[in-house]
């Protein structure tokens, strides 16, 4: 039954006929007859956040630990660019996101009013799609289509910029059951030829390896069943990006850790001598192919992915898959068990890579007297691993070290900042993250410099009771930035020591919160436990060595079987050549 | 280092990867894409191409189907096979574009641009200008005691020649709509 409604009014009621149930936002002049309309009902609640960056990885972090559209609203102007580096941090993610910004009424569009600015233009190419609503009678159509486009295919964030006097305008309201999208259809079922051919390959493999990525989490649990399953089946090794981490578990035997710039030296070697690469919801990104034209050279390469744009972008493939991981992975499943050919041996394979594991690349040393980061992020592990543990983290070196020593056994529980390597991610996240998980661990995994990039959220997670956990692993750099002054410029550290820093126990209590500061390797479980044991927002400042440098490492420019290792004691300033230091 | 015992250094296996090979063989392909038309679209596909360092040689849009709201916008590109096919792939993920059809790969189409040339001049210039263009097939539009507008639809390469013939005789103008193009035979995009 259509509804006569305001336009304010049509927002909350799609909201809610889209099943969301939480919103993060940030009031102000254009956006206040949807939140005079949010304040008249209980369906939807409205988290207030103290930025609106905040607001979108607060979404972010909610969808991605759900698997929902996570939901933000901003009002115009500065509250529509606040959003972008959020907005952009999703679009690489491919993170579900719909934006609701408000704009100056239609008749001052184009008259530069207060907090007016051009936000269709200055987010079109960091959304996915956005909208300028101009009429009424296109309000409900359109919130609905956004979120169908922010969810379906690759998922991203949507912008929808509605005008305050049509916030105001009454109209029919509409449902989301009638709503059909013109042009876009992503194809989610894989060529079944395609597929057949690509067993037929796995089946003469004698080298293969699966490489995995944030698709096969955004393809849903499903997907990542379907590819413990295919692991078992095959008796293929199997590593995955930074975002895919979580779909296969760590615990596995065929898991060889996280690939890529800070991957293990088993999952890069293997990579680099496979004979067939199974790529599955990931896309060669840089930070995971090193040099190009050294990449993989002796393997026929399959690339699975919902994305047509994604096949051939950076690495020519020899077969693609356009479709969804948990169609493609279940058809491919039943085809290689339906095929009685005879099986590959990975005899030879597997002696191989337990070579290679040998190195036991990830290994540190730690010592007595300061507390290595790894051996951190190590103990924060052992002592979480068997509660509900949800992992953020902020970007830069804490973020690898807790790539490679928090170890994940299912997916969504990891939410990391990759394509665009945003600072600051992690608080907010976690504030979304524990929105929808109420009950559990909310851990963001921190540097003393990200942390200060959206700090302001504590205030949120106090006023929500919302009880994160904050473990900065404090070396007093910006300390990736650091390790590539070392790598790339003679060791002159500009502008990468991180000054003046706050005291972050009484931070934590200025806010309301609970501080810790640990700097004895002894204490440090018992400093842990006093952490998760906290019924309040937790800052930890956990004091670790300076300089320690984040090993193993691909250096740009160079190829994945040209790693360097922690223990070489090799100059690290003179490993990068010319061509290198051009790269990021 | 004695060079006799120095082992033979493996030629790097030839890869298709490196990125190198992207720049070679650039071609000029045009592309026909089917879009809603509704606010924003050609913004949209403009910024595809400068966000991702893409070249556009031309491009035309207009309304094709009014009712449905369709645009239909022609873009003339440069680059090597791979970032064509690249780009076309891009222009389909954007969520207004309903087709993209590279009519270059189709091999059979026609393309055509029309361009308004404006000539100022007297005596032995005006009916060189005149006669130049009987040969060229260009319609005078407009005319003055010292000038022409000719106007004249070609392959893009019929208007530069024709370009070029008049500047010395007193080219003072050129408009061109940019390159409008279309299959051969019974088929629709």
């Amino acid at each position: 039954m259509p509804k006569q409604m305001t336009g304010a009014e049509m927002v909350v009621e799609a909201l809610k006929d889209q099943g969301v149930d939480t919103i993060f936002g940030y009031p102000g002049g254009a956006v206040l007859p949807i939140y005079d309309a949010i304040f008249q009902q209980n369906h939807v609640r409205h988290v207030l956040v103290r930025h609106e960056q905040g607001a979108g990885h607060s979404a972010e972090g909610y969808a991605r630990s759900s698997g929902k559209v996570g939901v933000l609203l901003v009002t115009s102007g500065p509250g529509a660019t606040n959003a972008v580096t959020a907005l952009a941090d999703a679009l690489m993610d491919s993170i579900p996101l719909v934006c609701i910004s408000g704009q100056v009424p239609t008749h001052l569009i184009g008259s530069d009013a207060f907090q007016e600015c051009d936000t269709t233009g200055i987010t079109r190419s960091c959304t996915k799609h956005n909208y300028l609503v101009r009429s009424i009678a296109d309000l409900p159509r359109i919130l609905h289509e956004a979120f169908y486009v922010a969810r379906s295919g690759r998922p991203g964030p949507v912008l929808i910029d509605i005008p305050k006097d049509i916030q105001f305008a009454s109209g029919t309201y509409t449902g989301p059951e009638n709503v059909q999208h013109k042009t876009y259809h992503p194809q989610v079922k894989g060529d079944a030829r395609a597929i057949a051919q690509a067993v037929e390959m796995m089946a003469k493999a004698r080298k293969p390896i699966l490489y995995t990525g944030g698709g096969v989490i955004n393809s849903g649990p499903e997907a990542s069943k379907l590819l413990r399953d295919l692991v078992a089946a095959t008796g293929f090794p199997i590593t995955s990006t930074l975002m895919g981490l979580g779909s296969y578990p760590a615990s596995g035997k065929n898991w060889l850790g996280m690939l890529g710039m800070h991957g293990t030296y088993e999952a890069n070697n293997a990579m680099h001598d496979c004979d067939l690469m199974v790529c599955i919801g990931a896309r060669f990104d840089d930070r995971i192919t090193g040099r190009l034209d050294a990449f993989s050279p002796g393997s026929k390469k399959i690339h699975i992915d919902i994305d047509p744009s994604s096949i051939n972008k950076n690495v020519k493939v020899d077969l693609a898959i356009i479709g969804d991981c948990t169609h493609v992975l279940g058809d491919m499943l039943s085809l290689w068990r339906a095929d009685s050919a005879e099986k590959p041996k990975l005899d030879a394979w597997w002696k191989q890579i337990d070579v290679w594991r040998a190195k036991k690349s990830l290994g540190f040393r730690q010592s007595a007297a300061t507390i290595k980061p790894q051996y951190a992020v190590q103990r924060l592990y052992e002592l979480t691993k068997n509660r509900d543990t949800y992992i953020t983290t902020e970007v830069g070196q804490h973020q690898m070290w807790a790539a490679q020593h928090y170890h994940f056994e299912e997916p969504n529980r990891w939410m990391t900042s990759g394509g665009l390597g945003t600072m600051g991610y992690g608080l907010p996240a976690a504030i979304g993250v524990q929105m929808a998980h109420p009950k559990a661990l909310v851990i963001d995994i921190a540097g003393e410099a990200s942390i200060q990039m959206c700090m302001q959220e504590m205030s949120t997670a106090l006023q929500y009771r919302l009880p994160v956990k904050i473990f900065i692993l404090n070396n007093e750099y910006m300390g990736m930035v650091r390790q590539w002054q070392e790598l790339l410029h003679g060791a002159r550290y500009s502008e990468s020591y991180s000054e003046a820093l706050p005291d972050f126990v009484k931070l934590a209590e200025a806010y309301g919160g609970h501080g810790i500061r640990c700097s004895d390797p002894a204490k440090l479980d018992d400093a842990i436990m006093e952490m998760i044991n906290s019924p309040k927002a937790v800052i930890f400042d956990c004091l670790v060595d300076k300089l320690e440098n984040c090993f193993p490492m691909i250096p740009s420019g160079k190829a994945h079987n040209e790693m360097l290792l922690g223990d070489t004691g090799e100059d690290i300033g003179s490993v990068i050549d010319a061509k290198g230091k051009m790269l990021v | 280092m004695n060079a006799m015992t120095t082992p033979p250094v493996p030629a790097s296996p030839p890869s298709p990867y490196s990125s190198a090979s992207f720049k070679s063989n650039v071609e000029s392909h045009t592309l026909s894409v089917l879009v809603d038309n509704e606010p924003g679209v050609l913004a949209r596909v403009v910024g595809l191409f400068s966000g991702r360092g893409y070249n556009i040689e031309s491009l035309t849009v207009a309304e094709v189907a009014h009712a449905e709201h369709l645009s239909r916008i022609t873009i003339v590109t440069k680059g090597a096979p791979e970032t064509i096919d690249q780009i076309q792939h891009q222009l389909e993920r954007l969520v207004p574009v309903h087709k993209v059809t590279d009519l270059t790969l189709a091999d059979k189409f026609i393309e055509r641009e029309l361009a308004m040339i404006k000539v100022s001049g007297t005596g032995e210039h005006r009916s060189e200008a005149l006669r130049l263009s009987e040969a060229f097939r260009a319609r005078v539009i407009d005319a003055t005691i010292t000038s022409f507008v000719f106007e004249l639809t070609g392959k893009p390469a019929k208007i530069d020649d024709f370009v070029e013939l008049m500047r010395p005789i007193g080219l003072v103008e050129v408009s061109r709509t940019g390159v409008a193009a279309i299959s051969r035979g019974p088929e629709r995009m």
